[in-house]
């Protein structure tokens, strides 16, 4: 419990769920501590995630391996994260993470261009998706290096009003 | 402590998962060091570093490398800057006291690891043996603690403590668990966005507050008079009149609370003005005009105390409009949405918004349609405004003919409920209309939301005030005619019943059958009675809305569809969406209606908590069944608040015509528990001059006295005045703090912008700061634990450490790197003369920018 932000109970009823996604997989009791993991396919398709633009990301970014899927503990994990008790910090971080989608530890214009194709499902023009991009770079770097770190991906994220309602 | 914490988290963001734990680790060291030179002087500086050492030689396994070197480096410091001054000759017992205390600290430290442990971005693997690690040092220490004598007082209080903090969130868990709803309302965020989900939980508050004052009505006033109260049928007020009971059971009757409910506890001619019932002796009367007001009391408090945390979570976010791009690109996402639905609106929505802003950005300045759109907005107005007046009248015409057909016998029922009806009807149709109107205005959905909001408010407002202007009315008919009455009753007793002729009929029970008394028409009931059904045609015709216009739509839309010339989902009649502002402002008006009706009809309240309830579960299902997400899903940001605000707002408005009533009309002479007295409120002088000695009625007199009165009005007045200029004070200073720090923001970017090319160590320092990618990070960790192992761990390499300590030059620039050094020598000059070679090491307390981009990033200096 002191590493999530869920009560016992929720942790349990997660561990339903992870155990429901694949009954013959994952074992019931976790006494034996058995190293079972989910694929990501099987992951996202839960109702919570199925209609998330990002959700393979966000898989991604939990999975210990890098390929998407996820143990028990990374099952947590993620939820815990994105439950609406987690602080804003710990959100940023899993935030950039899951928009850093060439895993170079910047929000490249490719990965806004992705980020912004996947929230528009590809309805703007690239005149439009250039712009775009071009203003959040310039709206949001400060160090001028054409690109966004962490720190400017926190510092926009951290005034952001809707940040925490919505991650 | 504090502040230690706090850096932690300011710092914890930017940073790699590795080099904070060290850092975190390092800092606690340093804190703890402030912290020690204050309790304890001077010896501290030779005899800590080898206890230090030892102890975490013993226990921190997992302390890396350069947390530790860090730390060891520090004592290194404090070691040459105190040890000129420092007697060498510290004996044993000092020793193993500051042992203790050592280990005391680490075991707090420990603790505030595992309490801190959710935060931190680890994985849940490394996070879990990282836990078991604290919590079997905790464990082990804990007890060791206390050698000696405070050894089994310490025990059982460590033992106590975990006890608690077990306690404590078996509690935590048992109050998430006691929150009514939750599911419920997640599960309708989750379809419909958190706009739909906020009037859920307004509704909910509601019901909190509402359980509350019918804890309070029920206890203090329904309960002891149905217990200890004289029983139905003992006096004319409450028994049925002989005319009344042949009819009185009828379930048309009862309908419109005449016949038994009349004469029942749930209204207020119902109670007696005896001062003391029962054995208990309880004082009714007090306890009735007490309850009316903190009715009141409690609802402002409430209501105010909420606005008021909802205002600091506010302010607690920054207005900034420098990103909207970026918001809208990294925030627009509602990550709670699960339908697909929902989720095809929310990309709907999330394009046509880009595509407004681009539109927007493109062209900032031109709006040709600017006095088109003004021109709209402004009939849009005037057409609402004859909607109002329109209606108002409406009202007040129903009300004046409703007044001569209560005059007349016989009428039929629609007479009788012509007013109900008629306003039930405006609030059905207006809001509609006037969002058709809005339509005109092209705002915003969640600026249309407030002006819909207000309009309707007004509407209901205007409704309410006819409503009560003429049951003002009615009520002073009722004044003059209980005049009348009261004659006719004096002349019948005492034409009964010679002897009791200058006594209230109450005192002495006539000998008439108390059916037959002839008795006033009690104004009081008469206004409850009119609030009760308001109420309840109100809730009726609410959920015959929801059943028609919701379900029967839906019902219809998707099994006519199969055989229908046109696509009926997706084109005329099609789903119902959920009607946010008509539904909060029902919710509002309602609780109006009680506010101002609980005073007569006691039972109102009861009325109401069942309402609140099954709505809850029948608009959960109605909109999980029957309707659709709106076409904009929207944010209901801050307009929780909004809600509030009209809540205080008619509180506050639902509060005067009750102050009136009891402040200046006479209570009816027969009936309720003020009667006989010739104000409500004298109940209170009376309990004061009977009750209490009389120094307090002195006291109460001249406190009461005007002279008195008016300079404390005249005293909080100036004291709003006096703090609303500092608030403003206040935000003037802070607007000036962010136009400043938005400049020093240009600045840095500028001068960033000129150093970014020639200095390749950024980059660097970009990759050791930045969390780093999953396939970097894991083995990062191992690694350094491989690393501290050999020279950290193991106890033989004792006095090596001093090697380490002198100067692993990798250490230092570890530690270094971390923190701009012009900042440490302004913030801890002490060590300044001593330590040449490390410059850096603690950190600086309180960074004078906050979260400033870069920080961190200062220039190397190895």
């Amino acid at each position: 419990q002191d590493c999530t932000f869920f009560t016992r109970k929720e942790i349990l009823r997660l561990h339903g769920r992870y155990h429901e996604m694949a009954p013959n997989v994952v074992p019931m009791d976790y006494t034996k501590d058995p190293d079972v993991k989910l694929p990501m396919q099987l992951i996202i398709n839960m109702p919570e995630l199925k209609e998330n633009p990002f959700k393979e990301r966000i898989v991604e970014s939990f999975s210990e391996d890098g390929e998407g899927s996820l143990s028990f503990n990374d099952f947590v994990d993620m939820f815990s994260v994105l439950s609406e008790m987690a602080p804003r910090e710990l959100k940023a971080i899993y935030a950039f993470k899951i928009y850093d989608f060439n895993t170079d530890n910047f929000i490249c214009k490719a990965d806004l261009e992705k980020t912004l194709n996947k929230l528009t499902r590809e309805e703007l023009t690239a005149e439009e998706i250039t712009l775009v991009c071009e203003k959040v770079i310039e709206e949001a770097d400060m160090d001028g290096d054409g690109k966004l770190g962490f720190a400017d991906f926190e510092n926009m994220i951290s005034k952001a009003p809707d940040f925490l309602r919505y991650f | 402590e504090k502040e230690d914490e706090s850096e932690e988290e300011d710092n914890g963001r930017q940073q790699n998962r590795a080099s904070r734990r060290q850092n975190y680790q390092r800092k606690n060291r340093d804190g703890k060091k402030a912290r020690e030179e204050g309790s304890q002087k001077k010896e501290r500086g030779k005899t800590a570093p080898n206890k230090d050492q030892k102890v975490s030689e013993n226990k921190e396994k997992k302390t890396s490398k350069s947390g530790k070197q860090g730390e060891n480096k520090q004592k290194k410091d404090r070691k040459n800057s105190t040890s000129s001054a420092s007697s060498n000759s510290s004996d044993e017992e000092s020793l193993s006291e500051e042992e203790l205390a050592m280990l005391k600290e680490q075991v707090e430290q420990k603790k505030k690891l595992i309490s801190t442990m959710r935060n931190k971005p680890w994985r849940m693997v490394k996070k879990l043996s990282v836990l078991r690690e604290a919590q079997d040092f905790v464990e082990k220490f804990e007890g060791a603690l206390g050698k000696g004598k405070g050894k089994k007082l310490y025990a059982y209080k460590m033992m106590m403590a975990k006890k608690w903090v077990k306690f404590k969130r078996d509690f935590e868990n048992f109050k998430t668990q006691c929150i009514p709803w939750e599911m419920k309302i997640k599960e309708v965020e989750s379809h419909f966005g958190s706009s739909v989900a906020s009037y859920f939980i307004f509704l909910r508050w509601m019901y909190g507050v509402n359980l509350v004052l019918f804890g309070l009505i029920f206890g203090l006033v329904i309960i002891p008079e149905v217990l200890m109260g004289m029983p139905y049928g003992s006096l004319p007020r409450k028994t049925v009149p002989r005319a009344e009971q042949a009819t009185a059971m009828d379930f048309s009757v009862l309908w419109d609370f005449e016949g038994y409910i009349k004469y029942s506890a749930l209204f207020y001619g119902y109670y007696n003005n005896q001062r003391t019932i029962g054995w208990l002796k309880y004082r009714l009367p007090m306890a009735y005009f007490m309850v009316g007001i903190s009715v009141f009391g409690y609802s402002l408090m409430v209501v105010i105390r909420s606005m008021a945390r909802n205002a600091n979570e506010n302010t607690a976010d920054g207005d900034d409009d420098n990103f909207i791009f970026s918001w809208k690109m990294f925030t627009s996402w509602d990550y709670l949405i699960g339908n697909p639905e929902t989720a095809d609106n929310k990309f709907a929505s999330i394009t046509t918004s880009f595509k407004e802003s681009i539109v927007d950005e493109q062209e900032s300045n031109k709006d040709e349609n600017i006095h088109l759109r003004r021109f709209l907005r402004v009939l849009a107005n005037v057409l609402i405004i004859c909607c109002l007046c329109g209606s108002g009248y409406l009202i007040y015409f129903v009300v004046k003919r409703s007044q001569t057909f209560s005059k007349m016998q016989n009428v039929g029922w629609y007479e009788r409920n012509e007013v109900e009806i008629v306003m039930s009807l405006l609030g059905m149709f207006c809001p509609p209309l006037f969002e058709t109107i809005a339509a005109l205005e092209n705002y915003h959905p969640r600026i249309g939301l407030k002006w819909q909001l207000g309009r309707i408010f007004a509407l209901f407002l205007g409704n309410l005030y006819t409503f009560l202007l003429a049951l003002m009315d009615d009520v002073n008919e009722k004044l003059a005619e209980e005049d009348v009455v009261k004659n006719i009753t004096h002349w019948a007793l005492l034409g009964h019943y010679n002897s009791s002729a200058g006594n209230d009929s109450t005192v002495t029970p006539p000998p008439l059958d108390p059916a037959d008394v002839p008795r006033g028409p009690c104004w009081e009931t008469t206004v409850g009675i009119e609030f009760v059904r308001l109420t309840v045609s109100d809730i009726l015709v609410t959920y015959i809305t929801i059943l028609v216009g919701d379900f029967i739509r839906a019902c219809f839309v998707r099994f006519v569809n199969y055989c229908w010339c046109w696509d009926l989902e997706a084109g005329f009649p099609s789903y119902a969406e959920f009607d946010i502002s008509g539904n909060v402002l029902g919710l509002v008006f309602n609780q109006g209606m009680i506010w101002m009706g609980s005073f007569y009809a006691p039972g109102l309240v009861g009325i109401n908590v069942l309402r609140l309830l099954t709505s809850m579960y029948f608009q959960c299902w109605a909109v999980m069944s029957s309707n659709v997400p709106h076409a904009r899903v929207f944010k209901a940001s801050k307009s929780n608040n909004f809600y509030m605000g009209l809540v205080l707002l008619i509180l506050f408005l639902s509060l005067l015509p009750v102050a009136y009533t009891i402040m200046s009309l006479p209570p009816s002479f027969d009936c309720g528990p003020f009667s006989g007295k010739k104000r409500m409120y004298d109940v209170i002088q009376e309990t004061i001059e009977l009750d209490f000695p009389l120094f307090v009625a002195k006291i109460f007199s001249y406190v009461a006295n005007p002279g008195l009165i008016i300079p404390a009005i005249l005293l909080m007045v100036l004291t709003i005045y006096y703090l609303n200029a500092v608030s403003k004070a206040y935000q003037r200073a802070n607007a000036e703090l962010k136009k400043k720090m938005q400049m020093q923001r240009e600045e840095e970017k500028n001068k960033r912008n000129n150093k970014a090319s020639t200095n390749p160590m950024l980059q660097d320092l970009e990759d050791v700061l930045t969390p780093s990618t999953k396939t970097e990070n894991p083995p990062k960790q191992p690694e350094d634990k491989k690393m501290e192992s050999p020279d950290g761990t193991s106890p033989v390499r004792k006095p090596g450490r001093g090697e380490v300590q002198a100067g692993s030059p990798m250490a230092g620039g570890r530690g270094a790197v971390f923190t701009p050094p012009s900042q440490v020598f302004v913030t801890q000059p002490r060590t300044l003369g001593v330590r040449a070679p490390y410059p850096g090491q603690p950190r600086p307390w309180a960074h004078p920018l906050g979260p400033v981009p870069g920080r961190g990033r200062g220039q190397p200096c190895h």
